[in-house]
């Protein structure tokens, strides 16, 4: 059985021909990502507005006008009543109260006003302490991620491949929460964990790009540079396209048969997975073209051959035996 | 491609452990429980989410310590003050500041010495020789003296607060008679309760909440007229009843007439011999039952309150002197309340009031839907990805996909081993390793193609395949670990279990890509010997 090619060997698209429509497209929608964020804003969830959420299931039909009059009668300020999915089960959202002392009221209000014949499937209350510390520290733990990947690219390569590799990520993330923004969907922690790994993808492949550009700088000491990012671009492609088409088939599944409960996380990931490839090939490496690279490797490479030579000791052997 | 014997049988004992490991998640309990001791029988750990439970977070009330402490120092300061004969004004409080006025200015250096010996160093825990330090700082301007609580003091109370709530907390909770909950630190001032199975919080937060200070009262003789009244008489506390409505009393507030419930040693719910209602019995240790026996001896014939909490629980009238140091609270109870009454009683006084600041709650069949979902996502995951590397890469791709079964394996051995548990973000984890641990292979499979289309021959082509893609694999997972272990650090409970069974599985397939993939691929190849490779 012949393996089917998804991407014929020899492609030579010229990636970077298209580098100005790259900029301008990823710049337009940096600024309108960022435009939304500060006009529109965010659906924060309760994570970090503080809160309760009630996932409730009814004997029959809920009646969700019904239910709406009731929890407003209660007085709580901003309560959200919705569907979910099917008719007897049903969300509801009450907006943060002033203290912890009056979260813990409302919950028991409500319970009173809903009755027995309600069952509670889910019940999340974040309290207002909670809430301010838990935005707090997903914004935190995004730039250490960043700063952490800014050391190592810095290390492994070159300061301009660092700039490429942050460049991409902030673009991943400005474009992720724009979209959260657009269609406003609720922001939580879980969607801060998806853009964590959104990060983490999109620089597994941008490294990948990465690493074959450097190989190849010390190949072609005289290539140009942009035919050179081409090249590279070109004979990762295939490897680019598979692991983002299994990637995102199983995050598929994951969002059409993994519930509700983890639906926002998914979406996020699958969309992730969109724009942390297009990232890898338009604006991380577009950037090194920008700023220009080193050509001299020389040194690392006499490095590299060291390490090599180490990774090599075993295959010695392996030449004779296979 | 060659291996040494040594290697061959490292890698199958690694996946043979990986199986035996993973093997006990698909027993049923049973079966798991007549396996003889030697083989491991753990499962993985089913996070709340995914078994149903409560979870709640509390946190040490901070100014309630804070008031607690500064009381006490104002009240050990008028004690010592009046030992000593030094007479003062003007002694209050403001924050974590204690001040007062000497009268007669020539006492103040004699004041200062013994009020600084109030101010005791505590130790703070935090180095092995037990360094201390100071609890106040004690300053003088003129003729008034300032004491202050240092942060290190108090930093140093609230950790010892914590660690003894916790253990409160946790005779608490296991009083309940639930399986296996979980009680743990977080951080410097918050006790995270997690209770498998309870559906509903609302009782272990009743449980939770209550200091469970009590004290038996004497009733003032002048008691209030209204049901709202605006002051108590000098000596007098104005408390109110638990009751709807609330029934205000005027409690005596001097030392001598109070018999603090510290002493008690234990207490069991019960029922009363004549009326049959739900009562909660007591004893006391000697110290109390003396206390205790004097007071109901001297007062006989007339009202005192239990108090709990700064609440009366019900105000009887003392028939005859207790001597035995046993007693009993009756007071409307219904049996459940009578029940965690005696819970709070038995585990003592929590040292300061908790907070809960957040919790949350999953029932069962919610849980249920969850494994169930996260299952049928992964199979269909696996069933996709292997379909499409078989598409992709033929006989390599089922290389690779023999790989990936061996990763799930090695990463759910893993799990079961560390206990780690697994939450609805983890399910998803390993569905994201699912279809990013095919990566290396593709990585090495695409440099092979290109190795071979420069003329290399097979086993040349093969070896730099593997070679190449090493590096690359090596850069480009440890970034994606940098991420995960960032959102480890975070530490909220789910999202740790993410980034958990994310961080295993990158680790976990770069060995199975890497060690068994090429395995395979060099008996494949020393028994087909092809002209090339098909890629």
């Amino acid at each position: 059985m012949r393996p089917i090619r998804f991407i014929p060997d020899d492609t030579k698209f010229q990636f970077m021909r298209f580098a100005r429509i790259g900029y301008a497209l990823s710049g337009f929608c940096m600024i309108a990502s960022l435009v939304l964020f500060f006009t529109v804003g965010l659906n924060y969830g309760i994570d970090f507005k503080g809160g309760t959420l009630l996932e409730i299931q009814t004997k029959g039909p809920a009646d969700l006008g019904n239910l709406r009059r009731t929890l407003s009668g209660l007085e709580l300020g901003e309560v959200e009543v919705q569907g979910l999915g099917t008719p007897n089960q049903v969300m509801i959202r009450i907006g943060q109260q002033e203290t912890e002392q009056a979260t813990q009221e409302s919950i028991s209000k409500v319970r009173g006003a809903l009755g027995a014949d309600v069952t509670y499937n889910r019940t999340e209350i974040v309290g207002p302490k909670v809430s301010s510390e838990l935005a707090q520290v997903g914004t935190i733990s995004v730039l250490v991620a960043v700063v952490a990947i800014l050391i190592y690219v810095w290390f492994r390569f070159e300061w301009q491949f660092a700039i490429g590799a942050v460049a991409a990520l902030i673009h991943d993330v400005v474009l992720t929460i724009g979209l959260f923004c657009v269609l406003g969907l609720q922001f939580n922690l879980s969607i801060i964990a998806a853009i964590l790994t959104i990060v983490g993808y999109s620089l597994n492949d941008t490294v990948v790009v990465f690493d074959r550009i450097r190989e190849n700088l010390r190949k072609y000491k005289s290539m140009r540079l942009i035919d050179l990012i081409d090249s590279s671009l070109n004979s990762t492609l295939s490897r680019t396209v598979l692991t983002a088409a299994t990637t995102f088939i199983a995050m598929m599944s994951l969002f059409l048969f993994g519930g509700e409960v983890i639906r926002g996380f998914t979406f996020a990931m699958l969309w992730g997975v969109i724009v942390g490839t297009y990232s890898s090939i338009y604006v991380a490496t577009p950037i090194l073209l920008l700023v220009g690279v080193k050509r001299d490797w020389s040194s690392v490479t006499d490095k590299a051959k060291v390490a090599v030579n180490n990774g090599n000791a075993s295959k010695a052997k392996s030449a004779t035996m296979p | 491609m060659y291996f040494a014997r040594w290697k061959i049988i490292a890698i199958f004992a690694v996946i043979l452990l990986g199986v035996i490991t993973a093997l006990p998640n698909l027993l049923p309990a049973d079966v798991r429980e007549r396996m003889p001791a030697w083989l491991p029988s753990k499962t993985m750990n089913l996070g709340l989410d995914l078994q149903g439970g409560s979870q709640v977070l509390l946190e040490v009330d901070r100014a309630d310590l804070v008031s607690q402490l500064t009381n006490q120092l104002m009240g050990d300061i008028r004690q010592v003050l009046r030992d000593e004969r030094i007479g003062y004004t003007g002694l209050g409080r403001s924050g974590t500041q204690v001040s007062l006025r000497i009268r007669n200015s020539a006492d103040v250096e004699k004041a200062i010495t013994n009020i600084q010996e109030l101010a005791q160093p505590v130790s703070t825990g935090l180095f092995a020789d037990g360094t201390a330090v100071n609890s106040a700082d004690v300053t003088r301007d003129g003729d008034r003296i300032i004491v202050n609580f240092t942060d290190a003091g108090l930093t140093a109370r609230i950790n010892r607060a914590v660690q003894q709530s916790i253990e409160i907390v946790r005779r608490r909770v296991d009083a309940l008679g639930t399986t296996e909950p979980s009680i743990s630190r977080q951080g410097a001032d918050r006790i995270e309760v997690q209770v498998p199975g309870l559906q509903d919080p609302s009782r272990l937060k009743e449980l939770l909440a209550t200091t469970a200070k009590l004290q038996f009262r004497l009733l003032c003789e002048e008691q209030p007229q209204s049901a709202t009244p605006s002051s108590a008489p000098v000596g007098c506390d104005l408390l109110y009843s638990t009751d709807e409505p609330k029934v205000p009393y005027f409690v005596q507030t001097s030392s001598r007439s109070t018999v603090e419930g510290e002493d008690l040693t234990d207490s069991q719910p019960g029922f009363d011999q004549q009326g049959g209602e739900p009562i909660v019995s007591f004893r006391f240790n000697q110290r109390g039952a003396q206390r205790f026996g004097e007071l109901t001896q001297r007062n006989v014939g007339r009202p005192f309150a239990i108090v709990l909490d700064n609440e009366v629980i019900s105000a009887p009238r003392i028939n005859e002197a207790i001597l035995g140091g046993t007693g009993q609270i009756s007071g409307n109870f219904t049996v459940e309340e009578a029940n965690d009454l005696a819970i709070v009683l038995r585990s003592g006084a929590l040292p300061a009031k908790l907070q809960i600041v957040q919790e949350s709650s999953v029932g069962p069949s919610l849980g249920a839907d969850s494994v169930r979902a996260g299952m049928i996502a992964s199979i269909v995951a696996v069933v996709a990805v292997v379909i499409f590397m078989v598409i992709g890469y033929g006989l390599f791709g089922v290389f690779a996909n023999i790989a990936l079964i061996a990763n799930l394996i090695l990463l759910f051995g893993i799990l079961s081993l560390l206990q780690a548990t697994l939450t609805l973000p983890g399910i998803a984890g390993i569905v994201l390793t699912i279809g990013m641990a095919v990566d290396a292979n593709v990585l090495i499979y695409e440099r092979i193609r290109e190795e071979q289309r420069l003329g290399r021959t097979p086993v040349a082509a093969l070896n730099a395949g593997f070679d190449r893609a090493l590096a690359t694999i090596m850069d480009s997972n440890v970034t994606s670990l940098i991420a995960a272990l960032v959102l480890f650090g975070m530490g909220s409970g789910p999202i740790r279990g993410f980034a958990i069974t994310l961080a295993l599985g990158i680790v976990t397939s770069m060995f199975t890509a890497f060690t068994l993939t090429r395995l395979i691929i060099s008996w494949w190849f020393s028994r087909a010997r092809p002209k090339a490779i098909p890629l």
